[in-house]
């Protein structure tokens, strides 16, 4: 198959089939905890981008030039660890500085990207599929692509949500799982959309 | 020795890792620092700190920057008390008066041994599980339900849980009102400092049930009422409740109540007492 056709498949199935929220289950912490308004969200979005997209990249030289040649390739979650969290600071104090109203929006879910399952669970993912530089790069930015579209969804369907009608026992953060679960349930249809061509 | 080696280029690798990423995020800091107003962390190290949310910020640093903003008052830190005042006052440089200190009291003298039980609970250990399955399982559905909800949220270690109600230990409280908010019998309430009689029982049923629920309940029998010399006990709802504003704190009230269930804290402090016993004196009040 034409090579740029593979990556732009790869690119899709990262943002709609292998959705790191909705078919993997990763990161559901700030896709509850940050989905209140879409301009945050996005935000958040963004901020996670940045840090899986990074985060890959180093990640990628950190495996396989230090711990590979050194034999430690059972560190890497702590080396990972490492570099995301390293990451997640740089972003936090970049944010501080330039978009002050968004740091204090985000709150305490900025720092807790560094424990965001998604950014770890996208850097493991990389090595134990075997990913070359390019793809690893690209799953981590169109994985959080996927991740920013779910959050943005999430919150638009939120934000709804406050001029509706919700009966009182499922008001606020259950009526939220459960609308967490259909959207789930409604990105099952993108399963199998590339299964014959990749 | 070589099979150390592993250990040491682990210990290498990661530390070399580790010190590259901190020199990384040191070159970060000096470019993107912020300028905070030094009157911020000033601030933030005059108040208590325990975090309580007393104040109505979400936390000490909220707090600090919203008094430097000026939206906050320089005496919203209950628990710092007058020296936290102080310290705020003098660093922004405006004139606050303290507050007067606060005290959370347990209305409740429902012990194991005066309060007998409907059924075994064996539940989640939570006060608002046990107090939702049919009004609690200790006879009386007003009083303390002994599994310590206020223990738990007490960020000074203040309360104890003794004979199976909450005590509160006033030299140790600092007046935020954590408790207040979690206790699902809302037996808790802040008075001030000195208001030292208080009546120690939330029973809204009437006098026969209620003397069958619990032995110190109060039966609304209207005796406090009528000793009362400035009217500031009343009976609402079969309970008395007292008004702190105009209570004299003479404790007149308190050898009249049959069931004992008005408390006098002077007993248990010789200095207040003598200050009761003063003001008594001037209002022409006899002491019991």
């Amino acid at each position: 198959m034409n090579p740029i056709v593979k990556i732009l498949l790869f690119m899709f199935s990262c943002v709609l089939t292998n959705n790191y929220i909705f078919s993997r289950f990763l990161g559901c912490c700030p896709f509850l905890g940050v989905s209140n308004k879409v301009e945050t969200a996005f935000g958040m979005g963004l901020a996670v981008t940045f840090v899986m997209a990074l985060a890959s990249l180093f990640t990628y030289f950190v495996y396989y030039y230090v711990l590979i040649p050194l034999n430690l390739a059972y560190l890497n979650t702590i080396a990972f660890i490492l570099v995301i969290a390293s990451l997640v600071q740089v972003v936090e104090m970049f944010l501080k500085k330039s978009a002050p109203s968004l740091y204090s929006a985000l709150g305490i879910y900025l720092p807790l990207i560094t424990t965001n399952c998604a950014v770890l669970g996208v850097t493991i993912l990389n090595i134990s599929e075997g990913y070359n530089l390019l793809y690893s790069v690209l799953n981590g930015t169109f994985g959080a692509l996927g991740f920013l579209v779910a959050i943005v969804l999430m919150a638009g369907v939120r934000e709804r949500l406050e001029s509706a009608k919700v009966t009182s026992p499922l008001k606020g953060f259950p009526i939220s799982l459960v609308i967490a679960g259909l959207m789930s349930i409604a990105f099952l249809g993108f399963s199998n959309m590339f299964a014959g061509v990749m | 020795m070589a099979q150390y080696l592993p250990i040491l280029y682990a210990v290498i690798a990661l530390g070399g890792l580790g010190i590259l990423f901190g020199l990384v995020l040191g070159v970060a800091d000096k470019k993107f620092s912020v300028e905070v107003d030094e009157r911020v962390s000033a601030v933030r190290a005059a108040v208590a700190g325990a975090n309580c949310g007393a104040c109505g910020y979400a936390g000490c640093d909220a707090y600090a920057e919203a008094v430097v903003r000026g939206d906050a008052k320089a005496n919203a830190c209950t628990p710092g008390g007058a020296k936290t005042v102080k310290a705020i006052a003098e660093i922004m440089g405006v004139n606050a008066e303290a507050q007067e200190p606060m005290v959370a009291r347990v209305r409740c003298q429902g012990t194991c041994e005066r309060v007998s039980l409907r059924y075994d609970y064996s539940g989640v250990h939570s006060c608002r599980a046990v107090s939702g399955i049919s009004g609690g399982s200790s006879a009386c559905e007003f009083g303390c339900v002994g599994f310590g909800e206020c223990l738990s949220v007490c960020a000074f270690g203040a309360i104890q849980m003794i004979d199976g109600i909450a005590v509160i230990d006033d030299d140790v409280c600092t007046g935020c009102g954590m408790c207040v908010d979690v206790c699902p019998r809302n037996i808790i309430k802040m008075l001030p400092k000195d208001q030292t009689v208080v009546v120690m029982c939330r029973n809204e049923a009437i006098g026969r049930i209620a003397k069958n629920q619990c032995k110190t309940a109060c039966i609304g029998c209207k005796r406090c009422e009528k000793a009362c010399p400035t009217e500031s006990i009343k009976v609402v709802k079969g309970v008395a409740i007292i008004d702190e504003s105009t209570c004299t704190r003479c404790g007149a009230c308190v050898p009249v109540c049959p069931m004992d269930c008005i408390v006098n804290f002077y007993e248990r402090d010789p200095e207040a007492m003598a200050v009761a016993t003063a003001q008594a004196e001037l209002n022409n009040i006899d002491m019991p």
